[in-house]
Protein backbone atom coordinates (compact mmCIF):
# COMPACT_ATOMS: atom_id res chain seq x y z
CA UNK A 1 0.00 0.00 0.00
CA UNK A 2 2.75 2.43 0.91
CA UNK A 3 4.69 1.66 -2.21
CA UNK A 4 2.01 3.11 -4.50
CA UNK A 5 1.86 6.35 -2.52
CA UNK A 6 5.62 6.47 -2.35
CA UNK A 7 5.83 6.04 -6.09
CA UNK A 8 3.80 9.15 -6.74
CA UNK A 9 5.33 11.06 -3.86
CA UNK A 10 8.78 10.33 -5.19
CA UNK A 11 7.87 11.90 -8.49
CA UNK A 12 6.32 14.92 -6.81
CA UNK A 13 9.06 15.53 -4.28
CA UNK A 14 11.62 16.20 -6.99
CA UNK A 15 15.18 17.12 -6.24
CA UNK A 16 14.97 18.78 -2.81
CA UNK A 17 12.87 16.73 -0.39
CA UNK A 18 12.71 13.21 0.91
CA UNK A 19 9.84 11.15 -0.39
CA UNK A 20 7.17 9.58 1.77
CA UNK A 21 8.68 6.12 1.59
CA UNK A 22 12.02 7.33 2.89
CA UNK A 23 10.32 9.30 5.68
CA UNK A 24 8.39 6.23 6.73
CA UNK A 25 11.55 4.18 6.67
CA UNK A 26 13.39 6.72 8.83
CA UNK A 27 10.56 6.76 11.34
CA UNK A 28 10.54 2.98 11.36
CA UNK A 29 14.27 2.91 12.03
CA UNK A 30 13.94 5.34 14.94
CA UNK A 31 11.19 3.25 16.51
CA UNK A 32 13.23 0.10 16.12
CA UNK A 33 16.24 1.71 17.73
CA UNK A 34 14.28 2.64 20.87
CA UNK A 35 12.19 -0.52 20.83
CA UNK A 36 15.24 -2.76 20.74
CA UNK A 37 16.02 -2.04 24.38
CA UNK A 38 12.77 -0.48 25.63
CA UNK A 39 10.48 -3.38 24.78
CA UNK A 40 12.44 -6.14 26.54
CA UNK A 41 12.81 -3.84 29.54
CA UNK A 42 9.07 -3.20 29.71
CA UNK A 43 8.29 -6.90 29.40
CA UNK A 44 10.85 -7.72 32.09
CA UNK A 45 9.47 -5.15 34.52
CA UNK A 46 5.90 -6.29 33.82
CA UNK A 47 6.89 -9.89 34.50
CA UNK A 48 8.49 -8.96 37.83
CA UNK A 49 5.43 -6.91 38.79
CA UNK A 50 3.15 -9.78 37.83
CA UNK A 51 5.28 -12.18 39.87
CA UNK A 52 4.91 -9.89 42.87
CA UNK A 53 1.14 -9.54 42.35
CA UNK A 54 0.64 -13.29 41.99
CA UNK A 55 2.36 -13.84 45.35
CA UNK A 56 0.15 -11.23 46.98
CA UNK A 57 -3.13 -12.20 45.32
CA UNK A 58 -2.73 -15.89 46.09
CA UNK A 59 -1.12 -15.33 49.48
CA UNK A 60 1.73 -17.67 48.52
CA UNK A 61 4.10 -18.24 51.46
CA UNK A 62 7.61 -17.01 50.73
CA UNK A 63 9.21 -20.41 51.28
CA UNK A 64 7.27 -21.56 48.21
CA UNK A 65 7.57 -18.48 46.03
CA UNK A 66 9.16 -15.39 47.56
CA UNK A 67 8.18 -11.93 46.36
CA UNK A 68 10.80 -10.14 44.23
CA UNK A 69 11.43 -7.67 47.04
CA UNK A 70 12.25 -10.50 49.45
CA UNK A 71 14.65 -12.04 46.94
CA UNK A 72 16.39 -8.70 46.52
CA UNK A 73 16.65 -8.29 50.30
CA UNK A 74 18.10 -11.81 50.61
CA UNK A 75 20.58 -11.04 47.86
CA UNK A 76 21.81 -8.09 49.89
CA UNK A 77 21.63 -9.77 53.32
CA UNK A 78 23.33 -12.98 52.18
CA UNK A 79 25.80 -11.15 49.95
CA UNK A 80 29.00 -12.31 51.76
CA UNK A 81 27.93 -15.94 51.55
CA UNK A 82 26.52 -15.80 48.02
CA UNK A 83 29.34 -13.79 46.51
CA UNK A 84 32.04 -16.00 47.97
CA UNK A 85 30.19 -18.92 46.40
CA UNK A 86 29.89 -17.00 43.13
CA UNK A 87 33.64 -16.49 43.26
CA UNK A 88 34.17 -20.25 43.57
CA UNK A 89 31.89 -20.92 40.60
CA UNK A 90 33.54 -18.19 38.56
CA UNK A 91 37.01 -19.57 39.25
CA UNK A 92 35.98 -23.00 38.00
CA UNK A 93 34.22 -21.48 34.98
CA UNK A 94 37.09 -19.32 33.81
CA UNK A 95 39.84 -21.76 34.60
CA UNK A 96 38.03 -24.48 32.67
CA UNK A 97 37.34 -22.08 29.81
CA UNK A 98 41.01 -21.15 29.66
CA UNK A 99 42.01 -24.80 29.65
CA UNK A 100 39.39 -25.49 27.00
CA UNK A 101 40.89 -22.79 24.79
CA UNK A 102 44.39 -24.17 25.22
CA UNK A 103 43.32 -27.76 24.71
CA UNK A 104 40.84 -27.06 21.91
CA UNK A 105 43.10 -24.81 19.86
CA UNK A 106 46.15 -26.96 20.53
CA UNK A 107 44.43 -30.12 19.40
CA UNK A 108 42.85 -28.37 16.40
CA UNK A 109 46.30 -27.20 15.30
CA UNK A 110 47.60 -30.74 15.71
CA UNK A 111 44.71 -32.01 13.60
CA UNK A 112 45.48 -29.64 10.74
CA UNK A 113 49.18 -30.45 10.80
CA UNK A 114 48.55 -34.06 10.03
CA UNK A 115 45.66 -35.47 8.05
CA UNK A 116 46.31 -38.87 9.67
CA UNK A 117 45.95 -37.52 13.18
CA UNK A 118 42.76 -35.75 12.21
CA UNK A 119 41.31 -38.79 10.48
CA UNK A 120 42.12 -40.95 13.47
CA UNK A 121 40.90 -38.71 16.25
CA UNK A 122 38.18 -36.50 14.86
CA UNK A 123 35.48 -39.21 15.06
CA UNK A 124 36.33 -39.51 18.76
CA UNK A 125 35.77 -35.83 19.22
CA UNK A 126 32.45 -36.04 17.43
CA UNK A 127 31.27 -39.03 19.46
CA UNK A 128 32.19 -37.25 22.67
CA UNK A 129 30.46 -34.13 21.46
CA UNK A 130 27.15 -35.77 20.63
CA UNK A 131 27.14 -37.75 23.89
CA UNK A 132 25.33 -35.74 26.59
CA UNK A 133 28.58 -35.28 28.41
CA UNK A 134 27.02 -34.45 31.78
CA UNK A 135 26.02 -38.12 31.89
CA UNK A 136 29.64 -39.08 32.56
CA UNK A 137 29.98 -36.72 35.51
CA UNK A 138 29.14 -39.43 38.06
CA UNK A 139 32.06 -41.45 36.64
CA UNK A 140 34.42 -38.53 37.04
CA UNK A 141 33.03 -38.16 40.53
CA UNK A 142 34.21 -41.69 41.28
CA UNK A 143 37.60 -41.52 39.58
CA UNK A 144 38.84 -38.11 40.63
CA UNK A 145 39.61 -37.43 44.28
CA UNK A 146 40.42 -33.75 44.36
CA UNK A 147 37.30 -31.60 44.50
CA UNK A 148 38.61 -28.72 42.38
CA UNK A 149 40.13 -31.07 39.81
CA UNK A 150 36.81 -32.89 39.61
CA UNK A 151 34.84 -29.72 38.93
CA UNK A 152 37.44 -28.42 36.51
CA UNK A 153 37.46 -31.61 34.52
CA UNK A 154 33.67 -31.65 34.21
CA UNK A 155 33.42 -28.02 33.16
CA UNK A 156 36.39 -28.39 30.81
CA UNK A 157 34.96 -31.39 29.06
CA UNK A 158 31.77 -29.59 28.03
CA UNK A 159 33.51 -26.33 27.10
CA UNK A 160 36.28 -28.01 25.13
CA UNK A 161 34.43 -29.50 22.16
CA UNK A 162 32.87 -26.43 20.60
CA UNK A 163 36.29 -24.81 20.58
CA UNK A 164 37.95 -27.87 19.09
CA UNK A 165 35.39 -28.43 16.35
CA UNK A 166 35.01 -24.77 15.43
CA UNK A 167 38.74 -24.13 15.36
CA UNK A 168 39.38 -27.25 13.30
CA UNK A 169 36.72 -26.15 10.84
CA UNK A 170 38.26 -22.68 10.72
CA UNK A 171 41.82 -23.90 10.22
CA UNK A 172 40.64 -26.05 7.32
CA UNK A 173 38.45 -23.46 5.66
CA UNK A 174 41.36 -21.39 4.41
CA UNK A 175 41.03 -20.03 0.88
CA UNK A 176 42.69 -22.57 -1.46
CA UNK A 177 44.24 -19.77 -3.49
CA UNK A 178 45.83 -18.27 -0.41
CA UNK A 179 47.30 -21.66 0.42
CA UNK A 180 48.70 -21.81 -3.12
CA UNK A 181 50.10 -18.33 -2.71
CA UNK A 182 51.91 -19.36 0.46
CA UNK A 183 53.20 -22.45 -1.30
CA UNK A 184 54.42 -20.39 -4.24
CA UNK A 185 56.31 -18.16 -1.86
CA UNK A 186 57.97 -21.09 -0.17
CA UNK A 187 56.23 -20.62 3.18
CA UNK A 188 57.12 -23.08 5.89
CA UNK A 189 54.43 -25.07 7.69
CA UNK A 190 54.85 -22.79 10.67
CA UNK A 191 54.54 -19.62 8.57
CA UNK A 192 51.40 -20.94 6.93
CA UNK A 193 49.93 -21.72 10.32
CA UNK A 194 50.87 -18.43 11.91
CA UNK A 195 50.24 -16.00 9.06
CA UNK A 196 47.34 -17.76 7.36
CA UNK A 197 45.53 -20.58 9.13
CA UNK A 198 45.26 -19.08 12.60
CA UNK A 199 44.00 -15.65 11.47
CA UNK A 200 41.59 -17.32 9.03
CA UNK A 201 40.25 -19.51 11.83
CA UNK A 202 39.70 -16.55 14.15
CA UNK A 203 35.98 -15.97 13.42
CA UNK A 204 35.27 -19.69 13.82
CA UNK A 205 37.28 -19.86 17.03
CA UNK A 206 35.47 -16.85 18.48
CA UNK A 207 32.12 -18.42 17.62
CA UNK A 208 33.21 -21.54 19.47
CA UNK A 209 34.44 -19.46 22.38
CA UNK A 210 31.04 -17.81 22.78
CA UNK A 211 29.35 -21.20 22.98
CA UNK A 212 32.06 -22.55 25.28
CA UNK A 213 31.72 -19.62 27.69
CA UNK A 214 28.11 -20.50 28.39
CA UNK A 215 28.86 -24.21 28.51
CA UNK A 216 31.71 -23.75 30.98
CA UNK A 217 29.32 -22.09 33.40
CA UNK A 218 26.74 -24.84 32.91
CA UNK A 219 29.49 -27.41 33.37
CA UNK A 220 30.68 -25.79 36.57
CA UNK A 221 27.14 -25.75 38.01
CA UNK A 222 26.14 -29.25 36.96
CA UNK A 223 29.47 -30.68 38.14
CA UNK A 224 28.83 -29.24 41.56
CA UNK A 225 25.34 -30.71 41.64
CA UNK A 226 26.88 -34.11 40.99
CA UNK A 227 29.92 -33.73 43.20
CA UNK A 228 27.89 -32.21 46.01
CA UNK A 229 30.48 -29.94 47.54
CA UNK A 230 29.86 -28.42 50.92
CA UNK A 231 31.37 -25.95 53.35
CA UNK A 232 33.80 -23.17 52.54
CA UNK A 233 34.61 -24.36 49.05
CA UNK A 234 31.04 -24.60 47.84
CA UNK A 235 29.93 -22.71 44.77
CA UNK A 236 26.53 -21.37 43.84
CA UNK A 237 25.18 -24.77 42.83
CA UNK A 238 25.72 -26.13 46.31
CA UNK A 239 24.02 -23.06 47.76
CA UNK A 240 21.02 -23.80 45.56
CA UNK A 241 20.82 -27.42 46.67
CA UNK A 242 21.37 -26.49 50.29
CA UNK A 243 18.70 -23.77 50.12
CA UNK A 244 16.36 -26.29 48.52
CA UNK A 245 16.79 -28.73 51.41
CA UNK A 246 16.10 -26.00 53.90
CA UNK A 247 13.14 -24.63 51.97
CA UNK A 248 15.03 -21.34 51.88
CA UNK A 249 13.39 -20.25 48.65
CA UNK A 250 14.51 -16.60 48.79
CA UNK A 251 18.17 -17.62 48.92
CA UNK A 252 17.60 -20.20 46.19
CA UNK A 253 16.16 -17.50 43.97
CA UNK A 254 18.96 -15.10 44.85
CA UNK A 255 21.58 -17.69 43.89
CA UNK A 256 19.69 -18.44 40.69
CA UNK A 257 19.64 -14.78 39.74
CA UNK A 258 23.36 -14.51 40.37
CA UNK A 259 24.07 -17.49 38.10
CA UNK A 260 21.86 -16.20 35.34
CA UNK A 261 23.43 -12.76 35.65
CA UNK A 262 26.88 -14.36 35.42
CA UNK A 263 25.83 -16.17 32.25
CA UNK A 264 24.66 -12.91 30.71
CA UNK A 265 27.87 -11.12 31.63
CA UNK A 266 30.02 -13.91 30.18
CA UNK A 267 28.03 -13.88 26.96
CA UNK A 268 28.20 -10.11 26.62
CA UNK A 269 31.92 -10.04 27.41
CA UNK A 270 32.71 -12.68 24.81
CA UNK A 271 30.47 -11.00 22.23
CA UNK A 272 32.25 -7.71 22.86
CA UNK A 273 35.63 -9.40 22.57
CA UNK A 274 34.70 -11.10 19.34
CA UNK A 275 33.28 -7.92 17.79
CA UNK A 276 36.39 -6.04 18.78
CA UNK A 277 38.73 -8.54 17.21
CA UNK A 278 36.71 -9.03 14.04
CA UNK A 279 35.69 -5.41 13.54
CA UNK A 280 38.41 -4.60 11.06
CA UNK A 281 37.68 -7.30 8.58
CA UNK A 282 34.26 -8.58 9.42
CA UNK A 283 32.15 -5.54 10.13
CA UNK A 284 29.81 -6.25 7.24
CA UNK A 285 29.27 -9.79 8.53
CA UNK A 286 28.58 -8.52 12.05
CA UNK A 287 26.07 -5.82 11.26
CA UNK A 288 24.39 -7.76 8.48
CA UNK A 289 25.00 -5.05 5.88
CA UNK A 290 25.76 -5.89 2.26
CA UNK B 1 48.04 -8.71 -42.59
CA UNK B 2 49.37 -12.16 -41.93
CA UNK B 3 48.95 -13.34 -38.43
CA UNK B 4 48.62 -17.05 -38.62
CA UNK B 5 50.85 -19.22 -36.51
CA UNK B 6 53.68 -16.76 -36.76
CA UNK B 7 55.71 -16.58 -33.57
CA UNK B 8 56.26 -12.98 -32.57
CA UNK B 9 59.83 -12.35 -33.55
CA UNK B 10 60.60 -9.16 -31.72
CA UNK B 11 60.60 -10.56 -28.20
CA UNK B 12 63.61 -11.98 -26.42
CA UNK B 13 65.28 -15.33 -26.00
CA UNK B 14 63.32 -18.47 -25.10
CA UNK B 15 62.58 -18.52 -21.39
CA UNK B 16 60.36 -21.54 -21.00
CA UNK B 17 60.11 -24.41 -23.43
CA UNK B 18 57.23 -26.80 -22.88
CA UNK B 19 57.54 -30.09 -24.73
CA UNK B 20 54.61 -32.52 -25.12
CA UNK B 21 53.33 -31.48 -21.74
CA UNK B 22 50.30 -33.37 -20.53
CA UNK B 23 48.29 -33.50 -17.36
CA UNK B 24 45.90 -36.27 -16.47
CA UNK B 25 44.02 -36.14 -13.21
CA UNK B 26 43.35 -39.11 -10.98
CA UNK B 27 39.84 -39.53 -12.34
CA UNK B 28 41.27 -40.06 -15.86
CA UNK B 29 40.29 -36.58 -16.97
CA UNK B 30 42.84 -35.41 -19.52
CA UNK B 31 43.24 -31.74 -18.68
CA UNK B 32 46.10 -31.15 -21.09
CA UNK B 33 47.57 -33.18 -23.90
CA UNK B 34 50.76 -32.68 -25.91
CA UNK B 35 51.31 -29.01 -25.29
CA UNK B 36 54.31 -27.66 -27.15
CA UNK B 37 54.93 -24.05 -26.37
CA UNK B 38 57.93 -21.77 -26.29
CA UNK B 39 57.58 -18.69 -24.14
CA UNK B 40 60.08 -15.90 -24.75
CA UNK B 41 61.51 -13.40 -22.35
CA UNK B 42 59.27 -10.33 -22.39
CA UNK B 43 56.31 -12.02 -24.08
CA UNK B 44 52.84 -10.91 -23.20
CA UNK B 45 51.15 -14.19 -23.88
CA UNK B 46 47.45 -14.87 -23.61
CA UNK B 47 45.97 -18.30 -23.22
CA UNK B 48 42.51 -17.96 -24.75
CA UNK B 49 39.93 -20.69 -24.77
CA UNK B 50 36.58 -22.02 -23.64
CA UNK B 51 36.01 -23.47 -20.16
CA UNK B 52 37.69 -26.80 -19.66
CA UNK B 53 40.46 -26.26 -22.19
CA UNK B 54 43.12 -26.52 -19.51
CA UNK B 55 44.24 -22.89 -19.45
CA UNK B 56 44.31 -22.74 -15.68
CA UNK B 57 45.93 -26.16 -15.46
CA UNK B 58 48.68 -24.96 -17.79
CA UNK B 59 49.21 -21.94 -15.58
CA UNK B 60 49.45 -24.08 -12.45
CA UNK B 61 52.00 -26.32 -14.15
CA UNK B 62 54.09 -23.32 -15.12
CA UNK B 63 53.83 -21.96 -11.58
CA UNK B 64 55.02 -25.27 -10.20
CA UNK B 65 51.82 -25.67 -8.19
CA UNK B 66 51.31 -29.03 -9.82
CA UNK B 67 53.55 -31.40 -11.75
CA UNK B 68 52.98 -32.51 -15.36
CA UNK B 69 52.08 -36.16 -15.94
CA UNK B 70 53.92 -36.13 -19.26
CA UNK B 71 56.49 -34.00 -21.05
CA UNK B 72 58.92 -31.42 -19.75
CA UNK B 73 58.95 -27.80 -18.72
CA UNK B 74 62.38 -26.48 -19.46
CA UNK B 75 63.35 -23.11 -18.00
CA UNK B 76 66.10 -21.36 -19.91
CA UNK B 77 68.40 -18.56 -18.89
CA UNK B 78 69.37 -17.80 -15.30
CA UNK B 79 68.15 -20.44 -12.86
CA UNK B 80 64.56 -19.90 -11.77
CA UNK B 81 63.51 -19.96 -8.19
CA UNK B 82 60.27 -19.10 -6.52
CA UNK B 83 61.03 -15.39 -6.45
CA UNK B 84 60.88 -15.37 -10.21
CA UNK B 85 57.20 -16.22 -10.54
CA UNK B 86 54.35 -13.95 -9.49
CA UNK B 87 50.80 -15.27 -9.50
CA UNK B 88 47.56 -13.30 -9.72
CA UNK B 89 44.40 -15.28 -9.07
CA UNK B 90 40.94 -14.82 -10.49
CA UNK B 91 39.79 -13.34 -7.20
CA UNK B 92 41.93 -10.76 -5.44
CA UNK B 93 42.62 -13.39 -2.73
CA UNK B 94 43.74 -10.86 -0.16
CA UNK B 95 43.92 -11.74 3.51
CA UNK B 96 40.85 -9.93 4.88
CA UNK B 97 42.40 -9.38 8.31
CA UNK B 98 45.48 -7.64 6.99
CA UNK B 99 46.00 -4.12 5.66
CA UNK B 100 46.98 -3.46 2.05
CA UNK B 101 50.56 -2.94 3.20
CA UNK B 102 50.64 -6.24 5.07
CA UNK B 103 49.08 -8.07 2.14
CA UNK B 104 51.65 -6.71 -0.30
CA UNK B 105 54.48 -7.24 2.18
CA UNK B 106 53.54 -10.91 2.60
CA UNK B 107 55.75 -12.50 -0.11
CA UNK B 108 58.75 -10.58 1.24
CA UNK B 109 57.79 -11.35 4.82
CA UNK B 110 57.73 -15.06 4.05
CA UNK B 111 61.30 -14.64 2.84
CA UNK B 112 62.29 -13.04 6.11
CA UNK B 113 62.25 -9.38 5.07
CA UNK B 114 61.29 -7.17 8.00
CA UNK B 115 58.56 -4.54 7.81
CA UNK B 116 61.11 -1.76 7.84
CA UNK B 117 63.26 -3.28 5.11
CA UNK B 118 60.17 -3.93 2.99
CA UNK B 119 58.83 -0.40 3.37
CA UNK B 120 60.52 1.08 0.35
CA UNK B 121 59.77 -1.74 -2.05
CA UNK B 122 56.13 -2.00 -0.98
CA UNK B 123 55.66 1.75 -1.34
CA UNK B 124 57.19 1.64 -4.82
CA UNK B 125 55.03 -1.20 -6.05
CA UNK B 126 51.89 0.35 -4.56
CA UNK B 127 52.71 3.50 -6.47
CA UNK B 128 53.03 1.50 -9.66
CA UNK B 129 49.51 0.12 -9.26
CA UNK B 130 48.17 3.54 -8.16
CA UNK B 131 47.35 2.53 -4.60
CA UNK B 132 49.53 5.03 -2.77
CA UNK B 133 47.69 6.30 0.30
CA UNK B 134 45.79 3.05 0.86
CA UNK B 135 48.55 1.27 2.78
CA UNK B 136 46.53 1.09 5.98
CA UNK B 137 43.17 0.23 4.39
CA UNK B 138 41.79 -3.27 4.88
CA UNK B 139 40.41 -5.17 1.88
CA UNK B 140 36.76 -4.68 2.76
CA UNK B 141 37.24 -0.94 2.45
CA UNK B 142 38.43 -1.27 -1.15
CA UNK B 143 36.49 -1.55 -4.40
CA UNK B 144 36.86 -4.63 -6.58
CA UNK B 145 39.31 -2.89 -8.87
CA UNK B 146 41.44 -1.65 -5.99
CA UNK B 147 41.55 -5.12 -4.47
CA UNK B 148 42.81 -6.46 -7.77
CA UNK B 149 45.45 -3.70 -7.88
CA UNK B 150 46.61 -4.75 -4.42
CA UNK B 151 46.72 -8.33 -5.63
CA UNK B 152 48.88 -7.35 -8.61
CA UNK B 153 51.14 -5.32 -6.33
CA UNK B 154 51.59 -8.38 -4.13
CA UNK B 155 52.58 -10.47 -7.14
CA UNK B 156 54.99 -7.77 -8.32
CA UNK B 157 56.66 -7.02 -5.01
CA UNK B 158 59.35 -9.66 -5.44
CA UNK B 159 60.17 -8.37 -8.96
CA UNK B 160 59.23 -11.65 -10.66
CA UNK B 161 60.56 -12.40 -14.10
CA UNK B 162 57.31 -14.12 -15.01
CA UNK B 163 53.86 -12.92 -14.01
CA UNK B 164 51.13 -15.53 -14.23
CA UNK B 165 47.57 -14.21 -14.28
CA UNK B 166 44.53 -16.49 -14.08
CA UNK B 167 41.58 -14.50 -15.50
CA UNK B 168 42.40 -11.68 -13.10
CA UNK B 169 39.83 -9.18 -14.38
CA UNK B 170 36.96 -11.55 -15.19
CA UNK B 171 34.87 -10.49 -12.21
CA UNK B 172 35.27 -6.75 -12.74
CA UNK B 173 32.91 -4.36 -14.48
CA UNK B 174 33.79 -3.25 -18.00
CA UNK B 175 35.06 0.23 -17.07
CA UNK B 176 37.30 -0.98 -14.25
CA UNK B 177 38.48 -3.80 -16.43
CA UNK B 178 39.60 -1.61 -19.31
CA UNK B 179 41.31 0.77 -16.91
CA UNK B 180 43.19 -2.12 -15.28
CA UNK B 181 44.09 -3.46 -18.74
CA UNK B 182 45.69 -0.12 -19.56
CA UNK B 183 47.53 0.06 -16.24
CA UNK B 184 48.78 -3.49 -16.57
CA UNK B 185 50.21 -2.72 -20.01
CA UNK B 186 51.90 0.38 -18.64
CA UNK B 187 53.48 -1.69 -15.90
CA UNK B 188 54.57 -4.36 -18.36
CA UNK B 189 56.10 -1.84 -20.74
CA UNK B 190 58.05 -0.27 -17.90
CA UNK B 191 59.41 -3.54 -16.51
CA UNK B 192 59.23 -5.98 -19.43
CA UNK B 193 58.70 -9.08 -17.40
CA UNK B 194 57.03 -12.00 -19.11
CA UNK B 195 53.25 -12.24 -18.68
CA UNK B 196 51.15 -15.33 -19.18
CA UNK B 197 47.57 -14.21 -19.09
CA UNK B 198 44.66 -16.64 -19.00
CA UNK B 199 41.40 -15.22 -20.28
CA UNK B 200 37.99 -16.02 -21.75
CA UNK B 201 37.84 -12.71 -23.51
CA UNK B 202 38.90 -12.31 -27.12
CA UNK B 203 38.94 -8.53 -26.68
CA UNK B 204 41.16 -8.62 -23.64
CA UNK B 205 43.62 -11.06 -25.16
CA UNK B 206 44.03 -9.07 -28.36
CA UNK B 207 44.27 -5.72 -26.62
CA UNK B 208 46.93 -6.87 -24.18
CA UNK B 209 49.09 -9.50 -25.70
CA UNK B 210 51.86 -9.87 -28.18
CA UNK B 211 50.84 -13.46 -28.75
CA UNK B 212 47.51 -15.22 -28.37
CA UNK B 213 47.47 -18.97 -27.85
CA UNK B 214 44.05 -20.41 -28.63
CA UNK B 215 43.24 -23.58 -26.75
CA UNK B 216 40.57 -26.22 -27.27
CA UNK B 217 38.83 -28.51 -24.81
CA UNK B 218 38.34 -32.29 -24.53
CA UNK B 219 41.19 -32.91 -24.22
CA UNK B 220 42.75 -29.56 -23.33
CA UNK B 221 45.31 -28.68 -25.97
CA UNK B 222 46.89 -25.86 -27.92
CA UNK B 223 44.73 -25.36 -31.00
CA UNK B 224 46.40 -22.52 -32.80
CA UNK B 225 48.26 -19.32 -32.15
CA UNK B 226 48.44 -15.84 -33.50
CA UNK B 227 50.90 -13.01 -33.20
CA UNK B 228 49.42 -9.63 -32.41
CA UNK B 229 51.93 -7.42 -34.11
CA UNK B 230 50.33 -4.08 -33.25
CA UNK B 231 52.88 -1.77 -31.65
CA UNK B 232 52.91 -0.80 -27.99
CA UNK B 233 51.97 1.43 -26.26
CA UNK B 234 48.38 0.53 -26.96
CA UNK B 235 45.66 2.86 -25.82
CA UNK B 236 42.04 3.66 -26.54
CA UNK B 237 43.00 4.69 -30.06
CA UNK B 238 44.08 1.09 -30.65
CA UNK B 239 40.78 -0.18 -29.27
CA UNK B 240 38.88 1.75 -31.93
CA UNK B 241 41.30 1.11 -34.80
CA UNK B 242 40.58 -0.99 -37.85
CA UNK B 243 43.62 -3.17 -37.10
CA UNK B 244 42.09 -4.07 -33.77
CA UNK B 245 38.82 -5.01 -35.43
CA UNK B 246 40.66 -7.29 -37.86
CA UNK B 247 42.65 -8.90 -35.09
CA UNK B 248 39.49 -9.45 -33.04
CA UNK B 249 37.82 -11.09 -36.02
CA UNK B 250 40.79 -13.34 -36.62
CA UNK B 251 41.05 -14.34 -32.97
CA UNK B 252 37.30 -14.89 -32.71
CA UNK B 253 37.30 -17.16 -35.73
CA UNK B 254 40.25 -19.06 -34.36
CA UNK B 255 38.41 -19.51 -31.10
CA UNK B 256 35.24 -20.56 -32.95
CA UNK B 257 37.23 -23.12 -34.90
CA UNK B 258 38.68 -24.40 -31.63
CA UNK B 259 35.13 -24.87 -30.41
CA UNK B 260 34.03 -26.54 -33.66
CA UNK B 261 31.96 -23.58 -34.88
CA UNK B 262 31.86 -22.01 -38.34
CA UNK B 263 33.69 -18.70 -38.82
CA UNK B 264 31.77 -15.45 -38.49
CA UNK B 265 30.16 -14.03 -41.64
CA UNK B 266 30.90 -10.44 -42.51
CA UNK B 267 28.77 -7.84 -44.19
CA UNK B 268 31.49 -6.94 -46.69
CA UNK B 269 33.11 -10.26 -47.26
CA UNK B 270 35.70 -12.24 -45.38
CA UNK B 271 39.00 -10.45 -44.80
Amino acid sequence: MASIEAGTAQGAAGAGGIDAEELARQRQRRFEKVGRWALPLIIMLTAIWLWDRICVWNEIPHFILPRPGVVLATLIDDAPLLFSSLWVTLKITFLSLALAVIGGVGLAVLFTQSKWVEMSFFPFAVVLQVTPIVAIFPLINIYVENQTAKLLLCAWIVAFFPILSNTTLGLNSVDRNLLDLFKLNGATRWQTLWHLRLPAAMPYFLGGLKIAGGLALIGAVVAEFVAGAAGQQSGLASRIIEAGYRLNAPRLFAALILISFTGIVIFLALTWLSNRILRRWHESALTGEH
Amino acid sequence: MTMHAVPAGETGAPQLVMRSVGKTFGNDVVALRDVDLTIRQGDFLSLLGPSGCGKSTALRLIAGLSAPSAGTLDWRGPPMDRTDVGFVFQEPTLMPWATVFDNVWLPLRLRGVSRRDAQERVAAVLEQVHLTGFEEAVPRELSGGMKMRASIARAMVTRPRVLLMDEPFAALDEITRSRLNGDLLELWEAERFTVIFVTHSVFESVFLSSRVIVMAANPGRVFDEMAVDAPYPRDDAFRTSEDYAHLIRAASNMLRAAMGLAPLETANGVH
